[in-house]
């Protein structure tokens, strides 16, 4: 595994939950989908989980082979580490319904407890 | 380049004792073989290589589609590690269905040591557990991970050969979308332009080969592989649906996953291009010889029908007895009886088998024929001879191999048996229970260069063994028929008696060999009388002649003494007369006159 590398957008820890949301987004490089993808993110976190996420950014251009150790098949990829269990939301994250169901955050009175 | 290929090709394929089929094929399939430009990777699987006249596409992508279970994957692997160990031709295993550790697996318990081929730098197993359940998509995206890795691995060991293992299943995660059918597509171009050879494997579909129908849009040649069932008995068949630019072998043919891996048995019969030896060697049966002109031709195929009991496993004894007395490997395959019991009864007809057994010259293999399916039949047949290198074989039962399932497939499978024997110059005697007008016999009669028939007559309440000869290729047979005796001594042919009241065996031949011999007895007695009355009379005759002889003998010394004393009186007479003549002083007489 890669040493999380946290790019922008803050860490911090929740303060009502106390959920921390530990988000990993696999990219290639400044492809277009993966910028969006970084974007899209970004902004939904911002949004549903301020302070409470955290988001490692991986370009696998770097490193290929860390694809295979992650099971990286597509780009861009979000694994979301935290809360379990593991889940893999693939895309430019542009359908930001799809993007929170993939990530559980809603209902939040469920994802609260 | 072209030219470079095609040597590794024909050099995979003259490996072995399989060249004989091997060049023999590659024939008929000339087109494929010579095909313009079309350079083709060997798959390491001879039958299939053969099917398809040098192996895949070079440096296109080949579709292996089939059932779960079906063989895709070992078809696959097979094709790598034949690349990696056999063609210097590393490759990459891109699995996604099982983790690194399970195809390794798996691949050793098929004898595929895939941890050494990765330590040695000709393989590179790159796994996904993909499971759909924990992606979710939203938006575009690519596959680009995957070619930064293939990309990797191929530049890291020089790959030529690529297997996407199972690449529908990420229809199945990724959803059946335009985006994945044109990553797909994509990936395929890019790996031709890598110029590796790949194999995809893919589910078979209900309607389409796939179940995605990805071989619309991402091969140039397809294999079907099939797995099916019937009547509890399992048959593998390949077909080669499409190989766009060269021909191709078209029919389905068996193929069976072994110990030793993938074997697919092509027919070679359509090639009819089998040696004939001149050499004729015995069947062990002296009668049996003769009737055939001297024996079977080596390398023929010969089918022995007959029902239950009329000394099939026998006459095949002898044939194995026969070529182990000259130092030949047998091989006896037997399909109904144990090789104890075998052993056991041709003692009784005094053949002791066992002790080339000892000699290791004959090898006994016994299966029931519900044991396997036929394809592995074939396959362990196929070991067999591959190991041993038999010169005869012996099939006996194989009846039992045929009624266990429809006849077409059994008979063509009983083709595939012979022709793998044929080919290999083998003399081989197959023995059925079938009948002459059975269809499954009738196709494969037709494949066999002399028929044999042995039949149970019924007649004055015994039955009896008559063999015919129905036909024996290339030799002017005896059109007799002959008694079929087993004795303690083994098998004998014996003359049947033709009479105005028809054949005669068994007892009735016994009786009418008694009936002769009392015939001769009186004949001889009726000459002997006749020789002793012609040869009394002689001897009368004879002490006739002798009577005879001896009156006249008695005659011719009367006359003799008769005449002796005439002489003597009138010498006496003549005597007297001086005397008287001197006393009276008479006149001399003249000596004419006066004597009587």
């Amino acid at each position: 595994m890669s040493q999380p590398r946290p790019q922008g957008g803050g860490t911090g820890t929740a303060a009502e939950s106390g959920q921390t949301w530990d988000l990993r987004l696999y990219v290639t490089g400044q492809s277009p989908n993966c910028l969006r993808a970084i974007e899209n993110l970004r902004l939904v976190c911002e949004e549903y989980m301020p302070g409470r996420y955290r988001i490692e950014v991986v370009d696998l251009l770097e490193n290929p082979r860390l694809a295979a150790d992650d099971q990286i098949l597509a780009v861009p990829t979000v694994v979301r580490r935290l809360p379990a269990p593991i889940r893999k939301i693939v895309g430019d994250l542009s359908d930001t319904e799809r993007l929170l169901v993939g990530l559980q955050v809603r209902p939040p009175a469920v994802n609260a407890a | 380049m072209l030219y470079l290929y095609w040597g590794k090709t024909l050099h995979g394929m003259t490996r072995g004792k399989a060249n004989m089929v091997n060049t023999s094929l590659t024939d008929p399939l000339g087109a494929a073989t010579a095909g313009p430009g079309l350079a083709k990777a060997p798959t390491g699987i001879d039958g299939l290589d053969q099917i398809t006249g040098g192996g895949l596409p070079r440096g296109r992508v080949s579709l292996v589609a089939g059932s779960a279970g079906a063989g895709k994957t070992l078809l696959g692997l097979e094709f790598l590690v034949a690349g990696a160990r056999k063609y210097g031709e590393p490759g990459v295993l891109v699995s996604f269905e099982e983790s690194a550790a399970k195809v390794a697996l798996n691949a050793q318990s098929l004898g595929f040591d895939i941890d050494g081929l990765q330590r040695d730098g000709v393989l590179v197993v790159l796994s996904f557990e993909v499971e759909p359940s924990q992606v979710i998509t939203t938006g575009a995206f690519d596959f680009e991970p995957l070619f930064l890795l293939l990309d990797e691995a191929i530049r890291r060991i020089g790959a030529k050969r690529v297997v996407l293992d199972t690449i529908e299943v990420l229809f199945g995660a990724f959803g059946d979308n335009a985006v994945v059918r044109a990553e797909l597509t994509r990936l395929a171009r890019w790996l031709e332009d890598q110029g590796v050879t790949v194999v995809v494997t893919g589910e078979r579909g209900e309607k389409s080969l796939t179940r995605r129908g990805i071989e619309e849009y991402v091969t140039d040649c397809v294999i079907l592989l099939d797995h099916r069932v019937r009547d509890e008995i399992s048959t593998r068949r390949l077909r080669v649906v499409k190989y766009r630019g060269s021909a191709h072998g078209t029919n389905e043919y068996p193929f069976l996953i072994s110990a030793q891996g993938f074997i697919v048995l092509p027919i070679t019969s359509i090639t009819l291009d089998y040696g004939a030896s001149e050499e004729r060697i015995s069947s062990g049966v002296d009668r049996l010889d003769h009737m055939l002109g001297g024996g079977f031709f080596r390398g023929s195929t010969v089918l022995l029908t007959g029902t239950a009991g009329t000394g099939k496993t026998s006459l095949g004894a002898h044939l194995v007895n026969s070529a182990c007395s000259r130092g030949e490997p047998a091989l006896w395959v037997l399909f109904e009886e144990s090789p104890a019991q075998v052993l056991r009864n041709m003692r009784s007809i005094g053949l002791d088998l066992q002790k080339w057994v000892d000699a290791g010259l004959l090898r006994i293999w016994a299966a029931r024929p519900s044991a396997f399916g036929m394809e592995t039949h074939l396959a362990i047949l196929y070991q067999l001879i591959e190991e041993m290198s038999p010169s005869v074989a012996v099939l006996d039962g194989v009846a039992g191999l045929t009624h266990g399932s429809p006849s077409l497939e059994s008979a063509s499978m009983m083709a595939r048996q012979i022709d793998l024997l044929k080919a290999r110059g083998i003399t081989t005697l197959v023995t059925s229970l079938g009948h002459e007008n059975e269809p499954s016999t009738m196709i494969v009669s037709s494949l066999v260069d002399n028929w044999l028939l042995l039949r149970n007559i019924e007649t004055n309440g015994e039955r009896n063994r008559l063999l015919f000869v129905l036909k024996s290729r290339g030799t002017a047979h005896s059109n007799q028929v002959r008694e079929f005796v087993l004795t303690d001594h083994g098998v004998e042919l014996v003359e049947v008696y033709v009479s105005a009241s028809g054949m005669l065996v068994g007892s009735a031949r016994l009786a009418q060999e008694a009936a002769e011999v009392g015939a001769h007895v009186q004949e001889a007695d009726d000459r002997d009388r006749r020789l002793r009355e012609l040869r009394g009379r002689i001897a009368e005759q004879e002490a006739h002649i002798v009577a005879a002889q001896i009156r006249l003998a008695a005659e011719r010394a009367e006359i003799d003494r008769i005449d002796l004393r005439e002489r003597r009186l009138a010498a006496v007479a003549k005597a007297d007369w001086s005397t008287m003549a001197t006393q009276r002083w008479a006149d001399p007489v003249p000596s004419n006159g006066g004597q009587q």
